[in-house]
């Protein structure tokens, strides 16, 4: 049986991806905790799964207009939606609650932990099947 | 790799965080400085934020950073005060006080350094994070 690395990761290759662009995403969210009018925004975490899954890394750069459009990887785009906020008017149009996105953020990087986690024990059922120990 | 990204954008918000408290203490260090014409008196300035628009053609980029667009002086009445035996006072015995509000940017002070610390910590788990990840593997 051959060893296939997409098959060995599972699904967790692409939840750690995720979920450091969740991390990026909360990021800015905190970053712009006082700035007037943004809105506060979050990752749809399924439909990103499913975005992730289904699309293959690989894309082509057109370089001239008569190249064929090859289907990007637009993993940024997918699922990213605006957070309801609890508070209808905050006064200068921001959404951004920095107790909620504190939370968020620290409970998404338990989560990041989790895949990293799953990805070692992986990586070491792997190496130890190498080793044949 | 996003989570580089991460630290770019703590840094966006901690460079406009400290650019907040540093006209905090430029207003309040000035709360008393008189003058004897309106132009010439010290007006509370204020920051002006703004979401940073991503760069990158296309989207890729889902990190918003924070990006001071201007600095903007408080437009708020001028206290008048008639104190003739005040050396700046005008020809009418007036003097001008600065428009700063002191409780106001009290409040702001704590506003500031409470977003800067937050960075700060988000900045911290970001590189936790990496960290963790370049050990990926290994044990």
């Amino acid at each position: 049986m051959a060893i296939n690395f997409d098959k060995a990761f599972g699904i967790h290759q692409h939840t750690i991806g995720i979920r450091s662009r969740r991390t990026e995403v909360l990021a800015g969210n905190i970053a712009n905790a006082d700035t007037p009018g943004y809105k506060a925004r979050d990752i749809d975490f399924k439909d990103a799964l499913q975005n992730a899954k289904s699309r293959s890394g690989v894309f082509l750069d057109r370089t001239h207009e008569s190249h064929k459009f090859a289907q990007s990887f637009s993993m940024a785009q997918s699922g990213e939606l605006y957070r309801v906020s609890n508070q209808p008017d905050t006064g200068d149009g921001n959404t951004v609650d920095t107790e909620v996105e504190r939370n968020l953020f620290m409970k998404n990087s338990m989560e990041y932990q989790a895949s990293l986690d799953f990805l070692n024990s992986k990586i070491s059922n792997l190496r130890k099947a190498i080793k044949g120990q | 790799m996003s989570l580089f990204k991460v630290l770019d954008v703590s840094a966006t918000g901690m460079s406009a965080q400290s650019l907040r408290l540093n006209t905090t203490a430029s207003n309040l260090a000035n709360a008393n400085s008189v003058s004897s014409n309106r132009d010439e008196t010290y007006k509370a300035r204020h920051p002006v934020f703004a979401a940073e628009l991503n760069r990158a053609k296309g989207g890729l980029s889902s990190s918003v950073g924070v990006k001071v667009q201007g600095i903007v002086e408080s437009d708020a009445p001028l206290n008048r005060e008639y104190a003739p035996n005040h050396p700046k006072s005008d020809e009418d015995g007036f003097i001008f006080h600065s428009n700063v509000n002191v409780m106001e940017e009290m409040a702001n002070m704590i506003s500031a350094s409470r977003s800067y610390q937050t960075n700060v910590q988000i900045a911290d788990a970001a590189k936790q994070m990496l960290s963790k990840t370049l050990q990926m593997g290994k044990s």
